[in-house]
C-alpha cells in the first residue's frame, strides 16, 4: 500500500464520516437541550430509504436530502412531543421508534432496492486541490463532506459563542435558571430536538445517495450506525470538536478494519467489520468510571502525586452530561 | 372506579384503531391493497397446521425474552443487553453441544446439559451489563448495546473462525448437529418441541409467580418504584438490581438453548433474530404486566409468521409485521401520556 | 422604586399560604421579612418575583398597577430576586452567566460585558474574575455575581431570600455594606431571614409574617423579645410532662463532624438515653437534617464516632444501623419513606423482612389488619399508600416501625397533621420511650418541641447547641436561639463548638 493509496483512503474515510458528523452534531444539540433522541437507528435507516426513494422519483439529489430532513425531523417531532408535553420517558419512546423506523424503511424500500438512482458528486475544488497532501485528503469530496466541515465549526461557534447558543447550554444544565432568565424552556426544547433530527435526517441520504449509493434493505450496513451516533454524543462531550473526533476515530476503524485485512488472516472479515462498533461503545466506560462512586474512595487511598495524577487523567476524559438531560421541565 | 377502568379500555382500543389506520395509511402509500395483507397475515399465521406450529415455535423465545424481561423492568431497568444475552446462551449452549457430542453420552443427557450452558451463558453476559451500570457507571442502555455488538463479534468470530464448517465458511452458520442432539418436535416436519413450548409457558408462571407471590418480587417492586424507600424499609437494592439481570439471562440464555437445539441446531450469524428487541415492545405493551404477556407475545408471533406470506403473495416485505407492532406500541404509550395529562388537568375531589 | 402590596391571597389546597398581606415598602428602604417556616415568606416573594400568580390582591409599583406573570416579566419591571441558592449555572464562566438572557444580537459583546462587569464589581468591591467558572465559587460569591447580574438588568427592587446562609463573615460584612449603598441610591431591598441579628442590624423596617398573615410591624431600636412574639405566637401553657428516668446510652456521639452541600456541622458530642425525648429544633438547612442522617447511619461523618449502645458503628451502613434498632421516618412521607403503587400489607410484608420464598397472604393480610387496626389508620389492607391522607401516611410509618426499637429519628413527624393526629402520634411515640426507646426529632414547630422533648438542641447555621433542658426553655428563649441570638450565654457542656 503506497502512500497516494493511503491518502485516498484517508480522504475515504473523511467521507464516511460525514453521515456520523450530521448525526452527533444534531444530537449533540437535542442533548444540550435535555432530551435524548434514541431513535437515531431508525431515523437514519428511514431517512436514507425516504432521501433515496424521493431522489429516485425526481431524480434530483437535492429533493433527497430535503426529504431526509423533513423525516428526521418529524421523527424527533413525535419524540419531542412525547417527552416534553406528554411526560412519557425519552428513552421508551426512542426504543419504539428506532424499531418501527427500521421496519418502515424496510418496508416501504422495498421496492426500490437494488435500484440505482441519483449519486451525490464529488466536487474538487478547483485551486486547492493541488496541494500536496491536504489536496487529496480535504478537497477533493463532495458537498455533503465539505459541509460537513463547515457544520463542526458552524456548530461549536453557535453553541459556544453566540447568544442564543448560550440560552441552550444554560436550557440543558439548570432550566430554572434559563427559566428566570426569561428562556420559554419548553418551545426551546422541541426546537433544538427537531432542529437535531433535522441533521440527523441528513446522515441517512448520505449513505444512500452518496457513501453507500442505493438501498440495499437489510444488508445495507446501516443497522447499528446511529447507536453509535449516540455512543460518540456522549463519548464528545456533548461538544462538537470532541464529538466530530469521536466520528473520525468511528470511521477510521472501521477503514482500518477493511485495511488490515489481509494483514490478519486469522481474524474473519466480518468481525473485522463489526469490531469497530463494541469498541466505541466501550469507550463509555472510560469516560464514566471517573463518576463511580468506589473510584473515588479507592482514589482517596492513593498516596498524594498518584492520586492527583490519576485524578488530573479522569477528568480529562471525563464527560458530565447536561445536567437536566431527560428531565422534563415544570415550572412549579 | 369503573369509569376510570372504562376510560382505560377506551384508550387502549382507541391506540389500536391509530395503529391499524396509520399501517393502513403506510400499505396505500406503498401501492398495496390493505385487505389483501391483512388477510394474507391473518391465513398466513392460523391458515394451516404448519403455519401454527411455526407461530409456537415463534412464540418460545419470544415469551422467554419477555419473561426475563419483566424483571429487569419491574426492578426499573432498560435491559436493551437482552439481545446478546440470548446469543451468549446461543453460544456456550453450541459450545457444550460440540464438547459432548462424541462423548457417547446419552443424548438427552447432552441436550439438559447443554440448556444448562445456555442459562449460565446467559445469566455471566447479563451479569456483566449489571456490573458495568453498578461498578463503572454506564448506563445499562449502552452497555447493553455495547454488549450486544461484542456478542454479535463473538459469534461472527466463532461461525467464520475456530467453529467453521470444513472448506468454506459460511453464513449459514456452524456444522448442524446430528439428529440425535435435535429437540423432539411434534412431527417430523415441524420445528415446534414440545419441550420447548413446555418450557416457555413454565417461564413465564415461573416469573409471574415470582413477581406476584414471593418476597423476592416483592422486593424486586419495591426497589423499581421507590430505590430510597425501598433502602429505608430494609431492601439491599444493587444487590436486588443484580439478581434481575441475572435470572433475566437465565431467559434469555435458555431462549438462545431454545434456538440453537430445536429451530436451526446450530449457531447462525442472527441467532437472537430481534426476539430480545421484540420482547421489549411485549413488555412496554402489556405494560409490564406478567399475567398478558402469553398472550400479547402470541400476538406479535403470529403477526411475525403471518408476515412471511407477504414477499410471496403480495411481494411486499415483511417488516410490515414490524410496522405493526412499532405502531402499536407507539400510540399505546401516547395514549398513556394523554390520559395522565387529562386527568391531571382533571378537578381534585 | 415604591412597592405596595393589597390583600395578597394565595392558597395551595387547604393551606392559606398567604391569607390578605398587604404592606407598602418605599423606595431607599431595606426591608425585612421575618417569619418562621411555613408563614408564608416564600410564597410572597414567589408572587413578587414572578413564579406564581397571586389568587387575589394587587401589586403595585411606583403607584402603577401590575400583573407579574413571569420572572423574566418580574426583571423586566425592575423586580430581581436572589434565591437561597442562586438561580445560576455552575459548569459555565461567570461572564456566561452574567451575559445570558440579556437580549441583544447574536454574538455578545463580550468585552463591553467584560468591562461592565469589572466596572460594576469593582463599584461593590466584589473580588469576582469573570473567566472563572461558577462551580469553583463560594456561596458568597455566587450571590454577589447574581447582584450583579440583577443590577445590570435593571432591577430597582432587590428580594433576597435567607441570603445569609452558607456565607462566611466577611461575606456576610461585604454583602450588607453593598446592600446599605443599594438602598442609599435609592434601591429597595426586601431582606428575607430568620436570623434576628441580622435583620436587627440592616434593616430600615420589619414585618412579621405568622401562619399567612401579617403579625406585626416594627421600627428600630428593636425589641428581640418583642419581635420572637410576633414571629412564634403567644407562650401556651404546657402540659404536664412524664417525668422518665433516663436508662442507658443509646446513641453517643463523639466528635462527630458533617459536612454538608452548604454547611458544616463540627465536632458533636452528644448522649440520647433510652426513654429520653430530644427535640432538634432550628430553622431549615440549619443542619438538623443532615444531623439526624448521620445518626441513622445514611450520612458518613467526616471525622468523630459514632456508637450504638456502645458499639461501634462509625461509617457503617444504614442497614446495620437498623439491624441495632435504628428506625429513621424522613418527612417525605411519600417521596422517601412509602413505595406508592404498593399495598399497605405490601409495606409490612417488606419491613418485617421476612424469610421464606412465597408470600403468606392470609398471614400479611392478618398483620396488616392488626397493625391498621392499633394504629387506626383509615385504609384497607390492600388500599395503595398514596391513597391515604397525610396523617394516615404518618400512622403508616409509625406502623412500619419494628418491635422493639432502640432509637427512632423522626424528621418533621407531625408536619401537616391535624390536632388529633397529632396527638396520636405522639401518643404512641410516648409508649415506644415507655418501653425504652430513645427519641430524636427534628420540628419547625416550637410548642411541639417544648412540649414533648426532655432536651432539646438548637441548630444554627452549622452550630449545634448543647443539649439544654426543656423546662429551661420558653418559646420566647427557644425562638431567639434559632434566629441565633443569646448563643454566648449557653453553657458548654458538649454538642457542638
Amino acid at each position: 500500500m503506497n502512500g497516494e493509496m493511503i491518502l485516498v483512503g484517508l480522504a475515504g474515510v473523511l467521507t464516511a464520516a460525514a453521515p456520523l458528523l450530521f448525526g452527533v452534531v444534531g444530537e449533540t444539540f437535542s442533548e444540550r437541550a435535555g432530551v435524548i433522541n434514541l431513535s437515531m437507528n431508525g431515523t437514519i435507516l428511514l431517512s436514507a430509504m425516504g432521501g433515496f426513494a424521493v431522489a429516485l422519483a425526481t431524480q434530483s439529489v437535492i429533493l433527497g436530502f430535503l426529504a431526509g430532513a423533513a423525516i428526521g425531523a418529524l421523527v424527533a417531532l413525535v419524540v419531542a412531543f412525547a417527552s416534553i408535553t406528554l411526560h412519557q420517558s425519552q428513552v421508551a419512546v426512542g426504543f419504539v421508534l428506532t424499531l418501527l423506523c427500521r421496519d418502515l424503511s424496510y418496508f416501504l424500500g422495498n421496492p426500490i432496492m437494488g435500484e440505482t438512482g441519483p449519486r451525490l458528486g464529488t466536487i474538487p475544488i478547483p485551486f486547492l486541490r493541488g496541494i500536496p497532501f491536504i489536496g487529496t485528503l480535504l478537497f477533493r469530496q463532495d458537498v455533503m463532506t465539505y459541509l460537513s466541515f463547515l457544520l463542526i465549526l458552524a456548530a461549536w461557534i453557535f453553541i459556544f459563542r453566540t447568544r442564543p447558543g448560550l440560552k441552550l447550554r444554560g436550557i440543558g444544565e439548570r432550566p430554572a435558571a434559563a427559566y428566570v432568565r426569561g428562556a420559554n424552556v419548553n418551545r426551546l426544547r422541541y426546537l433544538y430536538t427537531v432542529l437535531g433530527g433535522g441533521l440527523a435526517g441528513l446522515a441517512g441520504p448520505i449513505y444512500s445517495l452518496s457513501v453507500k449509493a442505493g438501498w440495499k434493505g437489510t444488508i445495507s450496513g446501516l443497522d447499528g450506525i446511529g447507536w453509535i451516533v449516540l455512543a460518540i454524543t456522549i463519548f464528545g462531550g456533548w461538544s462538537p470538536f470532541r464529538v466530530a473526533l469521536g466520528a473520525y476515530l468511528f470511521s477510521l476503524l472501521q477503514w482500518l478494519g477493511l485495511v488490515l485485512q489481509p494483514a490478519l488472516p486469522g481474524i474473519p472479515s466480518q468481525v473485522l467489520q463489526v469490531a469497530p462498533f463494541p469498541l466505541m461503545i466501550l469507550t463509555l466506560l472510560l469516560v464514566n468510571i471517573g463518576n463511580a462512586e468506589w473510584v473515588e474512595r479507592s482514589l482517596a487511598r492513593l498516596p498524594g502525586p498518584i492520586r492527583r495524577a490519576v485524578a488530573r487523567a479522569l477528568r480529562a476524559v471525563n464527560v458530565t452530561p447536561p445536567a437536566a438531560l431527560g428531565i422534563p421541565f415544570e415550572k412549579e | 372506579m369503573p369509569e376510570a377502568r372504562v376510560s382505560h379500555a377506551l384508550i387502549q382500543v382507541g391506540a389500536v384503531l391509530l395503529a391499524l389506520l396509520l399501517t393502513t395509511l403506510v400499505l396505500l402509500a406503498s401501492k398495496a391493497p390493505p385487505l389483501a395483507a391483512y388477510l394474507n397475515i391473518v391465513l398466513g399465521a392460523v391458515g394451516s397446521w404448519e403455519v401454527i406450529a411455526n407461530v409456537l415455535v415463534s412464540w418460545v423465545p419470544l415469551l422467554l425474552a419477555t419473561a426475563g424481561l419483566l424483571l429487569t423492568f419491574t426492578v426499573g431497568l432498560w435491559n436493551i443487553g437482552i439481545e446478546g444475552q440470548i446469543t451468549l446462551g446461543a453460544i456456550f449452549t453450541t459450545w457444550a453441544l460440540r464438547a459432548l457430542q462424541t462423548s457417547g453420552m446419552n443424548p438427552a443427557l447432552i441436550i439438559a446439559l447443554s440448556f444448562l450452558a445456555g442459562i449460565m451463558g446467559g445469566a455471566l453476559w447479563a451479569m456483566l451489563a449489571g456490573t458495568l451500570k453498578t461498578f463503572g457507571g454506564v448506563n445499562e442502555i449502552f452497555g447493553g448495546l455495547g454488549l450486544n455488538f461484542v456478542a454479535t463479534a463473538l459469534n461472527l468470530w466463532l461461525i467464520f473462525g475456530p467453529w467453521k464448517r470444513p472448506g468454506v465458511a459460511s453464513m449459514s452458520g456452524t456444522v448442524p448437529f446430528d439428529h440425535s442432539l435435535w429437540l423432539p418436535t411434534l412431527t417430523a416436519q415441524s420445528r415446534l418441541s414440545p419441550s420447548a413450548l413446555l418450557i416457555a409457558i413454565l417461564s413465564i408462571v415461573v416469573v409471574y409467580s415470582l413477581i406476584q407471590g414471593t418476597y423476592f418480587g416483592l422486593r424486586l417492586k419495591a426497589v423499581g418504584k421507590n430505590p430510597h424507600a425501598a433502602f429505608l424499609l430494609g431492601v439491599p437494592t444493587w444487590q436486588y438490581m443484580m439478581a434481575s439481570f441475572a435470572l433475566c439471562g437465565v431467559f434469555a440464555g435458555l431462549a438462545g438453548a431454545v434456538q440453537v437445539t430445536s429451530v436451526y441446531h446450530r449457531l447462525i450469524p442472527s441467532i437472537s433474530s430481534g426476539y430480545g428487541y421484540l420482547g421489549l415492545m411485549v413488555a412496554m405493551l402489556v405494560n409490564f404486566r406478567a399475567s398478558l404477556a402469553a398472550p400479547v407475545a402470541l400476538f406479535f408471533a403470529a403477526l411475525n409468521v403471518g408476515s412471511i406470506q407477504l414477499p410471496i403473495v403480495l411481494k411486499l416485505d415483511s417488516s410490515l409485521a414490524g410496522v405493526l407492532q412499532g405502531t402499536l406500541v407507539l400510540f399505546v404509550l401516547l395514549a398513556q401520556g394523554a390520559r395522565q395529562r387529562v386527568m391531571k388537568k382533571a378537578p381534585r375531589r | 422604586m415604591q412597592v405596595d402590596l393589597q390583600s395578597i391571597h394565595k392558597t395551595f389546597g387547604p393551606v392559606h399560604a398567604n391569607a390578605g398581606i398587604s404592606m407598602t415598602i418605599p423606595p431607599a428602604t431595606i426591608q425585612g421579612i421575618l417569619g418562621e417556616n411555613g408563614a408564608g415568606k416564600s410564597t410572597l416573594m414567589k408572587i413578587l418575583s414572578g413564579f406564581i400568580l397571586p389568587d387575589s390582591g394587587t401589586i403595585t409599583l411606583d403607584g402603577r398597577p401590575v400583573v407579574i406573570h413571569s420572572p423574566a416579566d418580574a426583571i423586566s419591571l425592575g423586580i430581581g430576586m436572589l434565591h437561597q441558592d442562586p438561580l445560576d449555572f455552575p459548569p459555565m464562566k461567570l461572564l456566561d452567566n452574567f451575559i445570558l438572557g440579556r437580549k441583544g444580537g447574536l454574538f455578545p459583546d463580550r468585552r463591553t460585558a467584560t468591562r461592565q462587569f469589572l466596572e460594576l464589581a469593582a463599584r461593590f468591591e466584589f473580588g469576582l474574575s469573570p473567566e472563572a467558572y461558577v462551580d469553583t465559587l463560594t456561596v458568597g460569591e455566587r450571590q454577589q455575581l447574581e447582584i450583579l447580574r440583577l443590577l445590570w438588568s435593571g432591577a430597582r427592587v432587590l428580594i433576597l431570600d435567607e441570603p445569609t446562609t452558607g456565607i462566611s463573615q466577611p461575606q456576610k460584612e461585604k454583602l450588607f455594606a453593598t446592600l446599605k449603598k443599594l438602598a442609599a441610591q435609592g434601591m429597595t431591598i426586601i431582606f428575607v431571614s430568620h436570623k434576628l441579628e441580622d435583620v436587627e442590624f440592616l434593616c430600615n423596617r420589619v414585618a412579621v409574617l405568622r401562619q399567612g398573615s401579617l403579625t406585626g410591624v416594627a421600627e428600630p431600636p428593636y425589641m428581640t423579645k418583642k419581635l420572637v412574639q410576633m414571629m412564634f405566637g403567644k407562650e401556651i401553657a404546657l402540659s404536664a410532662r412524664p417525668s422518665t428516668a433516663p436508662g442507658t446510652t443509646v446513641l453517643s456521639l463523639s466528635g462527630v463532624s458533617l459536612e454538608g452541600a452548604r454547611l458544616q456541622i463540627k465536632d458533636v458530642t452528644l448522649q440520647a438515653r433510652s426513654g429520653e425525648i430530644i427535640g432538634l429544633a432550628g430553622m431549615e438547612g440549619s443542619g438538623q437534617s443532615i444531623f439526624l442522617s448521620a445518626c441513622a447511619g445514611l450520612h458518613r461523618p467526616v471525622s468523630g464516632r459514632i456508637a450504638l449502645a456502645s458499639r461501634e458503628a462509625t461509617g457503617r451502613s444504614h442497614h446495620y444501623f437498623k439491624k441495632q434498632g435504628v428506625a429513621y421516618l424522613p418527612a417525605a412521607r411519600l417521596e422517601q419513606g412509602l413505595v406508592p403503587g404498593l399495598s399497605l400489607s405490601d409495606h409490612f410484608v417488606l419491613s418485617e423482612g421476612i424469610r421464606g420464598l412465597f408470600i403468606d397472604r392470609r398471614r400479611a393480610t392478618e398483620l396488616a389488619e392488626q397493625r391498621i387496626s392499633s394504629y387506626n389508620i383509615k385504609g384497607a389492607p390492600s388500599n395503595t399508600v398514596e391513597s391515604l391522607s397525610g396523617g394516615n401516611q404518618q400512622r403508616m410509618l409509625l406502623a412500619l416501625l419494628r418491635d422493639p426499637l432502640s432509637l427512632i429519628l423522626l424528621e418533621h413527624p407531625t408536619r401537616g397533621l391535624d390536632i388529633e393526629s397529632t396527638i396520636y402520634v405522639w401518643g404512641k411515640l410516648r409508649e415506644r420511650c415507655a418501653q425504652g426507646a430513645a427519641i430524636l426529632f427534628i420540628s419547625g414547630d416550637l410548642d411541639e418541641v417544648l412540649q414533648y422533648s426532655d432536651r432539646v438542641v438548637v441548630f444554627f447555621a452549622g452550630r449545634v447547641s448543647p443539649p439544654l433542658p426543656a423546662e429551661s426553655l420558653s418559646v420566647e428563649s427557644l425562638g431567639e436561639l434559632i434566629g441565633g441570638k443569646g448563643w454566648e450565654n449557653l453553657g458548654s457542656e458538649a454538642a457542638g463548638a
